[in-house]
């Protein structure tokens, strides 16, 4: 399987990148870690004329801190988001759900960047997006601007970035002290997409819950965030039976495809137990 | 159109094709190089029986485009023996016949070649993570495993004999 014929580009800028994009128009696509948008070429689903490669952008990857803010590049490379020290002191939702994305040869490639970007609802960077409150940096002729992750993830393969625009990186706050978090994949092997996932980030004061975010990935058209399964949470010392009733409410808004992986009953099943044992494990860690 | 030149360290060589842009590394090792030690198993990134080094990194070359390449330092099973001498890593999948039909042995051979590096002295949990990217379909996984055990000892006492 090869790709079809396209033009290579490899802007050194993202100014020149976002020149190429806006002067090349529909017909370019961004290169990040080719590992979603090489296998769609391959198959053609994807054709697009011109590629522009910003793997050498070195501006696009590593993580900074300014006060509470951490921000991530957007090619930063899933192995590097595993190894980075201060996502795993400040985030470490982040490494602990990267290890659970593809393989390791994949990592190596792969970017949160491109996981966003791409718009798949079977990604999991979308939901850790949501349940970090993440920030959007985006790039585009008119300059760079914010979007939240809650009005960036508009449908299957449908984002707010316009043909022109770079996601250039992902800014998420430090969790609170002794804020607890999990996330639980359900896949059939290693490198197959998730069955059910759930993310969930919780901090508690005085013993009830201050804090909880409860997001699915692909268990509908984009990644999810469970607001009433939240509500269930907020504000209350959580029960084995509020769990339970948050799940409820959580399966209530799936909408998943089916495919090879379930059907649309047994997905939302699955769903259920993934967000019951991210609660759990969640708060097992909160302190 | 769409063809670029390209220069890369491959295996220790200095190397300038003239590459199309569209051409996957594996094709270009392939059937530009004559190197057919990466082999083609999914051409989807799950089998891993393609996997070189680039940039001392494992990755697999059906998902990534030779153009991408240029300026970079590749390594293909090709390039593990020295003067003719097996690398420890071959020597161990060798004694402890960490193969069966032997198909995907040259990604297994570079990826633990790599995975050696990052972690000299895995456990075997460890081992088994970091060659999940890399499938066997004759499920030879025991005497892969012992193999990787056997170079990670012998690689250790290579380094303590030049040290």
């Amino acid at each position: 399987m090869i790709p079809p014929s396209f033009e290579y580009h490899r802007p050194s800028t993202v100014e020149e990148a976002v020149g190429l994009l806006s002067s090349l128009g529909s017909e370019a696509k961004i290169l990040a870690g080719g590992h979603s948008l090489l296998p769609m070429m391959k198959l053609r689903f994807a054709m697009p004329e011109h590629l522009v490669d910003i793997n050498r952008i070195s501006e696009l990857s590593g993580v900074s801190v300014v006060g509470d803010d951490i921000t991530i590049g957007a090619m930063t490379t899933e192995n590097a988001v595993i190894a980075d020290p201060i996502l795993n002191e400040k985030v470490p939702l982040l490494p602990e759900a990267a290890k659970l994305i593809a393989d390791p040869q994949v990592r190596n490639r792969g970017t949160i960047g491109g996981d966003i970007a791409h718009g798949d609802p079977a990604n999991d960077h979308p939901a850790l997006a949501l349940a970090c409150d993440a920030v959007m940096t985006v790039v585009g002729p008119a300059g760079a601007r914010q979007i939240p992750a809650s009005e960036f993830f508009l449908g299957t393969y449908w984002t707010a970035l316009n043909d022109d625009d770079i996601l250039t990186a992902i800014t998420v706050k430090a969790f609170p002290d002794g804020a607890g978090y999990s996330y639980r994949k359900l896949k059939r092997k290693t490198g197959d997409w998730a069955t059910a996932a759930c993310a969930v980030v919780v901090a508690l004061s005085g013993g009830k819950v201050s804090h909880i975010r409860i997001t699915l990935t692909n268990l509908g058209p984009t990644a999810i965030r469970a607001h009433d399964a939240e509500a269930v949470l907020s504000g209350q010392a959580v029960t084995d039976e509020l769990i339970k009733h948050a799940a409820e409410k959580a399966m209530a808004i799936c909408d998943p495809a089916e495919d090879l992986r379930g059907d649309v009953e047994y997905k939302t099943a699955m769903a259920g137990q993934m967000v019951q044992r991210a609660i759990a494990e969640a708060l097992s860690r909160a302190n | 159109m769409a063809k670029q030149i390209v220069k890369m360290t491959l295996n220790g060589q200095q190397v300038e094709q003239l590459v199309d842009s569209r051409t996957l590394l594996v094709h270009f090792l392939r059937e530009q190089m004559n190197l057919t030690g990466a082999h083609i198993g999914c051409e989807t990134s799950q089998c891993g029986a393609c996997t070189v080094d680039i940039d001392g990194e494992s990755v697999k070359a059906c998902t990534h485009l030779a153009v991408q390449c240029d300026g970079s330092d590749v390594k293909t099973v090709e390039g593990l023996a020295e003067n003719g001498v097996l690398h420890p890593v071959q020597e161990a999948f060798y004694e402890e016949h960490g193969l069966q039909c032997g198909y995907c042995t040259p990604g297994m051979l570079m990826r633990s070649y790599r995975f050696l590096q990052e972690n000299p002295n895995p456990t075997e949990d460890e081992i088994r993570t970091g060659i999940s990217g890399n499938l066997c379909r004759c499920t030879g996984y025991q005497n892969i495993i012992k193999a990787v055990q056997s170079a990670a000892t012998k690689l250790q006492d290579k380094e303590t004999a030049s040290a």
